[in-house]
């Protein structure tokens, strides 16, 4: 199949899916059938690798290469793949507990290897799939099914996380922001290198509306920070901005100090306002989506790539005569 | 086992003992080189033409305080004219460069062993130092051995006077002294050692110079010294003609999976965690980029294995290697290639467990956890390589049935064999088996758990292959589409196929070899890194007059059709493991045979003499109890 032919019947399958009904994941499903037939890559080189938990089902209705593998490995299995298979354009779905819980690990080494894989996390806040316990990303004080007195730890941020594990590219997206959603897909899936998208969901069985203040008409304005590189970073209509004093982010009226004091994005500045960008919540701030980071560094797999091509143009002997017959033999008779 | 089989006068006027086959053993600190110079001497034997079987015993502690038992380095070596496949139960002769290796060794030698100890190195302090109240050397403790007492460091230093290296290190060339000396006393070339040392010190011309000049000097000291009243001659084995070369088993394990994904037309990957006594098969595979190879170091055991699978489901030959704790971890990923049916290969080089256990010791007690340590019914084939050598073919084979049933297969050896090393002669590349794996293209009727109906493998897809989208995962199967499913008839159907078709294999494996008779007394079963042990000892009650035979099981799952009747034909069947009798287990569940145990569990190979003696015994209680 050319890739120019594609359209969104392409990338759906004949299974029957089955996330609650309102869940947010099908918005986010929605957006992905829209984006992979314009990214001009051959169905087939399309290969989607997730963990387990509610997102983790996506595989399943995505009509490409598709593995639901097990609890958090998902980073880890995909890297395989892609060290095996660079032509592929692989991505990783994945949701809060999946990736920051059981899988920690596996994410921070993918990102810290540039590995270039596609991460998109779900991040619901709760465990959807086990039916209601608090996740890594819960708020403290949350009471769930197994925190009947309020949850006791503090969660993680997760692009913050992925900051300091190295990360070349991280955004943040909500599922509600149909065309913001699209368009960091799109720009995840042009990144040479492992990008991570934080998808705000919403799971409206088990975590309904952590995220209105986000994504609802009457409240987004003023909580919502859509950050683009070389602009300011205004919000509320453009009423408000994001001053720095030394490392401390202040809000200030732009009428006030006028735009040209304002904070202007750059998704190449040091890591440390990236992360100062990552931390900011409500309620005293807004919360920012978009490309908050993105940077150029080599690859894992076209390094890996690179050192085997490397070794084989010194010597064309490469057959297993040659291999056995390296080092020092003797003959006998 | 060494027998002395004539004395006569030399040449010099000493005695010239000629010796059927004989065991060294070299032991020192951690630095004192004792490696090295075992690896040396191995390798003049070898040329000589000599056959011989290796066991380096490392210390457990990386950097254990010098002159400590914790930090003893030892390497022993059997050589001889005869066909040898163990190392040697008990040293002839053992080289102490210091009070702590002779401490740790004196328990293991033959009566009247010779010694050569360092005496230098014997002061109050460092005898005390082990627990000797006075200097063994001197109080009696030795009587029972021949020793002599060399000055090693006194003596290094002497012959290199002129030498611009510092002292300490001139001393760390004592260890060439004793090699030199060693060469002496067996009558061996000096010429390979003198050659490699030019080469691995050639950007150090005092080094090269003074290591040569200490070696020779260790060989001048033998000949010169009227102390050395006796010398040893021991004759080329009779050895099948090629070429050779020297392998440790894990080294012939890397070399066998490179091989095997050649003879498969796919590329290698190699996902692994570093672990002891694995990580010799990560660093060789890291070494042959040029043969396609990709290792991938992973952030633990679980994505290394998690990696592996990645990788076969893009279409490589994937292998993840490890050690009983790892094999702890990556067992729910193993459980996901039983289910989404892709070849894969997990090599175990099983060490001293439970835990952390012994890590740089040798032991069996990883079966029943390969075998059965998943969730749910996972079955999966599981081979074991016998020898250093055979973990070559032992791989290649588990690579063909990976890919040839599209199954995750165990390959389990052990610390003994990984580290041993022996003369491996290499094999003619036209002899390896041909086993060429195919993709599915063809998009026509593509389903993908329609199974192949006399391997019952399913299709091996390669994503980036047009028209045959397709998702796979944890999630139970339904047959012949693959779409996740609940059925409870059709998981119950899907458990039965995936056991019938790790069983069918057992119509694609060879009988298990057997020595001996094919009937008789007692059948002494083993399975894996034992071979040489038990096939010795079998020789020796064969001789003896015993009516035993030694069955020897490199597949382990399923068995080889053979097993059962050949078990059938014998008064007692015996089980010798290195374990609490995990072979028996299977083998009495299966068969409903009394297998009896013969169980090891010191982190140290069997020995020889000490199989002999027990199955002597076994023998006696049957007889005391039938008369
Ligand atoms: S439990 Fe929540 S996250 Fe899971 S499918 Fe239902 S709504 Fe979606």
């Amino acid at each position: 199949m050319t890739a120019t032919t594609l359209t969104r019947k392409d990338f759906q399958t004949d299974q029957d899916v089955r996330w609650c009904p309102g869940c947010g994941d099908y918005a986010i499903l929605a957006q992905f059938q829209k984006v992979f037939p314009e990214l001009g890559i051959p169905r087939e080189n399309f290969a989607i690798i997730s963990g387990i938990g509610c997102s983790s089902r996506f595989p399943y209705y995505m009509n490409t290469y598709g593995f639901h593998t097990i609890h958090g490995r998902a980073p880890a299995l995909a890297s395989g793949l892609k060290v095996m298979r660079p032509e592929l354009s692989v991505w990783v779905i994945t949701g809060d507990g999946d990736a920051l819980s059981i899988g920690g690990n596996h994410l921070i080494h993918a990102l810290r290897r540039n590995m270039d894989l596609k991460i998109v996390l779900f991040n619901n806040q709760i465990y959807g799939l086990t039916k209601g316990q608090y996740s890594p990303t819960s708020e403290v004080g949350k009471r769930t099914k197994s925190t009947p007195f309020g949850s006791l730890d503090e969660p993680f941020t997760p692009l913050a996380l992925a900051l300091g594990a190295e990360a070349s590219f991280v955004a943040r997206t909500a599922d509600r922001e149909q065309k913001h959603l699209a368009e960091t897909l799109h720009a995840a899936a042009e990144h040479k290198g492992t990008a991570l998208v934080e998808v705000y969901q919403n799971c409206n069985i088990f975590n309904d509306g952590a995220f209105f203040h986000l994504t609802e008409k009457d409240r987004k304005d003023g909580n919502q920070l859509v950050v683009e590189h070389g602009k300011p970073l205004v919000f509320d209509n453009g009423t408000k901005g994001i001053v720095f004093d030394g490392f401390a982010p202040k809000v200030v009226d732009v009428a006030e100090v006028g735009l040209d004091a304002i904070h202007v994005h750059r998704e190449d500045a040091p890591v440390g306002y990236h992360l100062a960008l990552a931390k900011l919540h409500g309620p005293q701030f807004p919360t920012a989506l978009g490309v908050i980071r993105r940077v150029q560094r080599p690859t894992y797999d076209a390094l890996v790539e690179a050192q085997v091509l490397a070794e084989q143009a010194k010597s064309d002997k490469n057959d297993i005569h040659a291999l056995l017959h390296t080092g020092h033999t003797w003959e006998v008779g | 086992m060494s027998t002395a089989n004539e004395s006569n006068g030399g040449a010099t006027g000493r005695d010239v003992e000629v010796r059927e086959m004989i065991a060294v053993r070299f032991a020192g600190d951690s630095g004192d080189g004792m490696q090295l110079t075992g690896d040396q001497f191995t390798t003049t034997a070898a040329l000589v033409g000599n056959d011989l079987a290796t066991l380096p015993d490392f210390p457990a502690e990386i950097r254990a305080p010098a002159g400590t038992l914790a930090g003893v380095s030892g390497f022993q070596i059997q050589f001889g004219s005869l066909d040898i496949l163990t190392p040697g139960d008990r040293p002839d002769v053992l080289v102490a460069m210091n009070p702590a290796a002779l401490k740790a060794n004196l328990g293991d030698l033959v009566p009247g062993a010779m010694i050569f100890v360092n005496t230098d190195a014997f002061d109050k302090r460092a005898c005390e130092k082990v627990g000797f109240t006075a200097n063994p050397v001197e109080d009696g403790t030795l009587a029972a051995f021949r020793v002599f007492q060399v000055a090693f460091t006194t003596i290094t230093r002497r012959a290199l006077e002129d030498s611009p290296l510092t002292t300490r290190e001139k001393d760390r060339c004592k260890n060439f002294f004793a090699l030199g000396l060693m060469y002496w006393v067996f009558g061996r070339p000096m010429d390979h050692t003198l050659q490699w040392i030019q080469k691995k010190f050639a950007k150090n011309a005092d080094v090269v110079a003074a290591n040569t000049a200490v070696l020779k000097a260790g060989y001048a000291y033998g000949e010169t010294t009227e102390t050395f009243a006796t010398t040893f001659q021991v004759a080329p084995a009779v050895i099948k003609p090629g070429t050779y070369r020297h392998v440790t088993g894990n080294q012939a394990t890397a070399f066998g999976f490179i091989s095997a994904a050649k003879l498969a037309g796919a590329e290698l990957f190699l996902g692994s965690y570093p672990i002891t006594p694995a990580s010799d098969i990560l660093h060789e595979l890291s070494r042959h980029k040029r043969y396609g190879v990709r290792t991938f170091q992973a952030e633990d055991e679980i994505a290394a294995v998690a990696a592996a699978i990645g990788a076969a489901y893009g279409g490589a030959i994937a292998l993840t290697t490890t050690s009983g704790p790892g094999v702890a971890l990556k067992a729910e990923a193993v459980g996901l290639a039983v289910m989404t049916e892709l070849p894969l290969v997990i090599a175990d080089i099983q060490r001293g467990g439970p835990s952390t256990g012994l890590p740089t010791k040798t032991e069996q007690a990883d079966l029943l956890q390969v075998m059965f340590g998943r969730n749910g019914e996972a079955p999966l084939p599981i081979v074991a390589p016998t020898t250093p050598g055979d973990c070559f073919d032992a791989a290649i084979e588990a690579v063909r049935l990976a890919t040839k049933y599209m199954t995750p297969v165990f390959f389990l050896s052990d610390g003994y064999i990984a580290n041993g090393a022996e003369p491996w002669r290499i094999p003619d590349v036209d002899t390896l088996p041909s086993f060429e794996v195919s993709y599915r293209t063809e998009v026509e009727g593509f389903r993908p758990y329609e199974r192949n109906p006399e391997t019952l493998a399913r299709p091996w897809v390669k994503p980036g292959t047009p028209g045959l989208e397709h998702r796979i995962g944890g999630l139970e199967k339904a047959d012949g589409t693959g779409n996740v499913s609940y059925d409870p008839k059709n998981h119950e159907k899907m458990i039965h196929l995936r056991q019938e078709k790790v069983d069918r294999i057992a119509d694609d494996i060879p009988d298990a070899e057997i020595y001996g008779d094919d009937a008789g007394d007692l059948l002494l079963i083993g399975w894996g890194g034992t071979y040489g042990a038990l096939r010795a000892a079998t020789m020796h009650l064969r001789r003896r007059g015993h009516k035993v035979s030694h069955m020897h099981l490199r597949h382990l799952n399923p068995l080889p059709k053979n097993v059962e009747p050949t078990m059938r034909r014998f008064g007692q069947v015996v089980a010798a493991e290195l374990n609490m009798g995990q072979l028996r287990t299977v083998l009495r569940a299966k068969f409903l045979i009394d297998v009896k145990a013969l169980n090891k569990v010191q982190g140290q190979p069997f020995k020889v003499w000490e199989l002999v003696d027990r199955v002597e015994a076994m023998l006696a209680a049957k007889q005391e109890k039938t008369a």
